[in-house]
């Protein structure tokens, strides 16, 4: 086959079953993405095809790394307005639209990354066939950037698949294997790597019958269920996403259940609806957090160091599960406790996520395999890093490190999770302090996607490159941060845990202080935050804090640890718990705090630290002190950050409500001197 | 053995034998033997990839095992270019691992070899009646309903009784005798009392948990249940054995009138044991840590239904091969108390050792105070695969303990063999 026309970002060949194959290869990247540019070019290379009337057309990728992984990020944080945000996508419509009506059949042969608008114009065709491998993954996941597919996608899913399914897989932005994805009919076929071509072939030359639509579907897509279904599927999705914070799943169901069968009606207001989200707050702040995200990511990615084998000293639940969490990522991992019985719950739990993640029994078991249970530690000596993970007692590390320094192999890191002893403190037992570096995750690790890696004093650039690199290889966010008493999360939560205790003990009911804060979109509020850390563990570090940061611990919390009451592990702290779960309360008194100076209280006295750590310097910039409370606190990824969200409600006021509230409270509330370095309104 | 290179064993661990509770038990031979592999490859600085060969030893591995060697090389993330086999001297496919892995250093071929035995006894099969086999494959061909109903009447109740793999496995079916029965054979030549065998099985426990308590069994690592079950101790252990318990057991395999009962007989166990072996090359530029040298290695033949007898020529073929006359610990497997004891009493029998063996120069007699000295497979159990490996690496570690300089590990064979290794410490 030889090309028989180029473009800048694509080309299409002819077979000699007069067959054309249309390859997407974007200039310049690794990855196919639909920018305005790929988008025009498309539609003329459509023209083209469907002048040379072949007998059906193939749409592949020629990127390794997939289909096309979306539209352009970039491009639509730059639309201004409405308007030009609706010109751009009526015009992606209308080129889809073509493709879907060209006069000869025509297939997806997809694999890798086909996701938002990359499945979008898979839909588009006739017919799709996924390759069957792991690294093949289908989805529309738009609603995690604030808005919805838009070049027809929900129109295309719903009409193949049914609202039911079409609605699950936008509304979740999941993504889906090639096998999940055949089951639920969004790809007519799998295929192996070396038969997608033949597999594209046998769709185009023996396309199979459109899918029969069961009752149950037909029944839920009818007009006089849509109402009362829509209605349940707001509830649950209610439940999972404020509408008010998240209105982008809010208008998929409307546009469903007003619209569901009128599809040129429903192309319509789909793309009036995207133009509407993108260029609302939620969508440019989410798709902000995305940036930020990928920032990280790339700076984990630069170092050429890899992780072969890793060493985990403390078999606890934060070691054991960084041990698991690395075998799970393909790492030989050694996890090392004083006697079997302390190793045996992190083999447990590794197990338990193994199960969960890779369910085949033969990756489960490969997970297994790489990781090693090392009560002697002699593991150690083979790392290529080692990270501690034991209780946090200064002595007890200096130890460890003492001993670790002289078995370690050359070249080989040290690494410490603690996450309220200063790196120096530690390195003090080093003879080559520079080796020490800070890797500090957040619990749950599985969940949680932020690591901070933490630069002592005397840290070398080698051993910063080193947590870089090893937490990319993880595919956690890694951030820098520096060693400062509770880095930048912790730093920054812990004023605003206690001011949510101290609220309960002065008799705001419990609910009404968590209710605040999550109003406000916190993912947590302070109280049961605390529940879940562990009280106990707040009291451990609330004292090293007020040691450090001059606050104290508030009474109503060492009397609820006196009494035995620890939070959701004890059954009972500031809630209860049964079987894990909580128990909501009964009825509370009235609180003698107006909601707002609640939400006031707490949010105020979390931002005035970010202003104090943007200050001192932290993080590289405020942009990474945003990424860093996104990623490792949950903080409203839909405000941008935290200082993004000061700088959009604008600085001078909160300034002015800290004021006030210092005059009612006291100095806690004295507006940081940080905040002459918060800017405006930012972009 | 001039011109062939010296051969080193570096390192070595052990799973605990786990004994079958006549149900699969919670590991595969392919678990035990990465579970063992795993620990000594994550303390010795070598890489994986950097093995010449992965040699596992395992009578019967299950279906999903085929050259288990392999999978359990892929498994330990050796990678794709490391290759591996399995081999099979049935009891002795461990020592027979260990030999080809010598054979592979000293002819140069390997600088690194990782080796061993491995076996899930509790896993063997049941199988079912070839009647049974055909008659499923009939049903399964068959396409309509009239065809099934009329393979019905050929359907005999018989046909559902299980085939027991570890009774096959353990049945001599050239000379149609069972192990035991081998040992019943060899009671009555060496006129071996039911109570001298007996008093053999204590021992053998009294020396296993004094070794348990004392730290003696340096090669053994816990393994851990996917639900986080740790297993570390040889749970076939009886610490409350004593003579009385032992006489009311019944005789298992010659009903009747036997002598051989399941209290002194080796344990239905499942457990692995892998070594790494190094040339000095080897370890010389790496630095390596050497428990031992292995000098030499020799198999021999003899009656199978006498098969417990095997280790006799095995042991004075070996060492008059080598110039010497005994050695300083030993260790003999103990499938059977009473096995182990016509052994000793047709090696100390030079006309036993002149007619059977064609040796007749004089050999130092085996001390019993020297031999098994942490107890044996009557008291920890032999899973076959295992054995050969178990023996020679414990007794490494004997030779260690003792600053003691030569050491002879043998055991017997089914069919009707015997093999021996001499091992010797080195500082």
């Amino acid at each position: 086959m030889v090309p028989t026309k180029k473009y800048k970002n694509m080309f299409v060949e002819r077979d000699e079953k007069n067959v054309s194959w249309l390859y997407l290869d974007k200039e310049g990247s690794s990855a196919n993405v639909l920018s305005k540019e790929v988008l025009e070019e498309l539609d003329l290379c459509l023209e083209f095809v469907e002048n040379t009337e072949p007998a059906g057309l193939v749409i592949l990728s020629a990127k390794k790394s997939g289909f096309v992984a979306g539209a352009d990020v970039n491009e639509f944080v730059a639309i201004k307005d409405e308007v030009s945000a609706l010109s751009l996508i009526r015009r992606g419509q209308a080129v889809f639209n073509r493709l879907e009506k060209l006069p000869f059949p025509t297939v997806a042969a997809v694999h890798g990354f086909c996701l938002g608008g990359g499945l979008e114009l898979a839909l588009a065709c006739s017919h799709r066939v996924a390759r069957d491998d792991e690294a093949t993954q289908l989805g529309l996941p738009e609603v995690r950037l604030g808005i919805h597919p838009g070049f027809g996608g929900c129109v295309r899913c719903v009409r193949l698949l049914g609202g039911l399914v079409a609605l699950d897989l936008i509304l979740t932005g999941r993504s889906l294997k090639a096998g999940a994805a055949m089951k639920i009919g969004l790809v007519d076929m799998t295929a192996p790597e070396r038969h997608l071509k033949d597999a594209a072939l046998a769709l185009l030359t023996d396309p199979p019958r459109p899918r029969k639509k069961g009752v149950m579907e037909l029944v839920v897509d009818s007009a006089l269920a849509r109402p009362f279904v829509g209605g349940l599927i707001r509830k649950k999705t209610a439940s999972k996403a404020n509408p008010a914070h998240y209105p982008a799943p809010f208008a998929v169901v409307d546009l469903w259940q007003k619209y569901c069968g009128r599809w040129d009606r429903m192309m319509h207001e789909e793309a009036k609806s995207v133009a509407r989200l993108i260029t609302g707050r939620t969508a440019k702040n989410l798709v902000r957090a995305f940036q930020l995200q990928e920032r990280m990511r790339s700076q984990g990615k630069k170092s050429a160091q890899k992780i072969s084998n890793l060493h985990v000293v403390g078999a606890g639940a934060m070691g054991g599960d960084i041990a698991a969490w690395s075998a799970l990522r393909g790492i030989f991992t050694t996890i090392q406790d004083r006697e079997p019985k302390f190793v045996s719950p992190a083999i447990k739990r590794g197990h338990d996520l193994f199960s969960k993640r890779l369910r085949e029994k033969r990756l489960v078991q490969a997970a297994m395999d790489r990781l090693i249970p090392d009560v002697k530690g002699d593991g150690a000596g083979k790392a290529d890093l080692v990270i501690e993970a034991v209780f946090e007692d200064i002595e007890v590390k200096r130890t460890l490190f003492r001993d670790l320094e002289g078995r370690i192999k050359p070249g080989a890191t040290l690494a410490t999770n603690t996450s309220s002893i200063p790196l120096e403190e530690i390195a003090e037992a080093l003879s080559r302090p520079e080796n020490l570096v800070g890797i500090h995750f957040f619990n749950p690790v599985p969940l949680m996607q932020l690591v901070e890696v933490v630069k002592g004093a005397a840290t070398s650039r080698e051993a910063m490159e080193k947590g870089f690199a090893y937490a990319a290889q993880i595919g956690k966010l890694p951030l820098a941060v520096k060693s400062n008493p509770g880095f930048l999360v912790n730093r920054i939560l812990v004023p605003y845990l206690l001011e949510g205790i101290l609220m309960e003990s002065e008799g705001v009911p419990k609910t009404v202080v968590d209710k605040a804060a999550t109003n406000f979109g916190m993912p947590m509020g302070p109280l049961f935050l605390a529940d879940t850390v562990g009280l106990d563990i707040c009291v451990h570090v609330g004292r090293i804090f007020s040691e450090r940061l001059g606050m104290s611990v508030p009474e109503r919390l060492e009397s609820l640890v006196n009494a035995g009451n620890l939070g959701k592990k004890s059954g009972r702290g500031f809630y209860e718990y049964r079987d894990g779960k909580r128990v909501s309360p009964a009825s509370e008194p009235k609180s003698p705090l107006d909601m707002t100076t609640v939400r006031d209280r707490l949010v105020m006295r979390f931002l005035n630290e970010c202003a104090a750590c943007l200050r001192e310097g932290i993080t590289e910039d405020a942009d990474m002190l945003d990424a860093g409370m996104i990623f490792g606190a949950g903080f409203a990824p839909f405000y941008g950050g935290p200082l993004k969200y000061a700088s959009d409600e604008g600085v001078s006021g909160i300034v002015e409500t800290l004021g006030e509230l210092e005059k009612k409270y006291g100095a806690r509330f004295k507006p940081d001197a940080g905040w002459k370095l918060v800017s405006g309104p930012r972009g | 053995m001039s011109g062939l290179r010296d051969v080193f064993i570096v390192d070595g661990a052990r799973t605990p034998l786990l004994k079958s509770k006549n149900k699969p038990g919670p590991f595969s031979a392919s678990d035990l033997a990465v579970a063992a592999g795993r620990a000594v490859l994550s303390r010795q600085p070598i890489n994986p990839a950097e093995l010449g060969e992965v040699i596992v030893g395992c009578v019967m591995p299950a279906v999903d095992e085929a050259n288990i060697g392999r999978v359990v090389s892929l498994r330990l993330g050796c990678g794709k270019k490391v290759p591996a086999y399995t081999v099979g001297r049935n009891c002795a496919s461990g020592l027979q691992a260990l030999d080809c892995a010598m054979k592979d250093i000293s002819m140069g071929r390997h600088d690194l070899v990782l080796a061993g035995g491995t076996e899930a006894m509790s896993r063997y099969p049941l199988l079912v009646t070839p009647q049974m086999q055909s008659w499923i494959t009939d049903w399964m061909v068959a396409k309509t309903f009239g065809q099934k109903l009329s393979l019905l009447p050929a359907f005999r109740p018989k046909y559902l009784r299980p085939i027991i793999g570890v009774l096959e496995g353990l049945t001599d079916h050239v000379s149609g005798i069972s192990m035991g029965q081998t040992a019943e054979v060899l009671a009555h030549r060496f006129n071996i009392s039911r109570v001298e065998m007996d008093a053999f099985s204590i021992e053998s426990h009294r020396r296993l948990e004094f070794a348990a308590e004392n730290g003696r069994l340096e090669e053994l690592i816990p393994i851990f249940g996917a639900d986080g079950t740790v297993y570390d101790v040889d749970d076939g252990l009886r610490r409350d054995s004593t003579a009385e318990k032992l006489a009311k057991l019944k005789p298992v395999f010659d009903r009747k009138l036997g002598k051989v009962t399941a209290g002194n007989s080796a344990q239905i166990t499942d457990g692995s044991a892998m070594l790494l072996l190094a040339s000095e090359s080897a370890v010389k530029s790496r630095g390596l840590p050497v428990l031992g040298r292995m000098v030499d290695v020799k198999w021999a033949g003899v009656e199978p239904t006498e098969m417990g007898l095997g280790p006799v020529p095995a042991i004075a073929e070996l060492l008059k091969g080598n110039n010497m006359k005994g050695a300083d610990y030993w260790e003999i497997n103990e499938a059977f108390a009473c096995q182990v004891m016509a052994c000793l009493k047709a090696y100390a029998d030079p006309e036993y050792l002149l007619k059977e063996v064609g040796i007749d120069s004089s050999l130092d007699p085996i001390d019993t105070a020297r031999l098994n000295v942490d107890g044996g497979a009557v008291s920890m159990g032999h899973p076959v695969g295992t054995s050969g490996a178990r023996i020679t690496l414990h007794l490494l570690n004997v030779l260690r303990r003792n600053n003691a300089r030569f050491g002879v590990a043998s055991m017997c064979i089914g069919g009707g063999q015997g093999g021996a290794v001499l091992l010797e410490r080195v500082s």
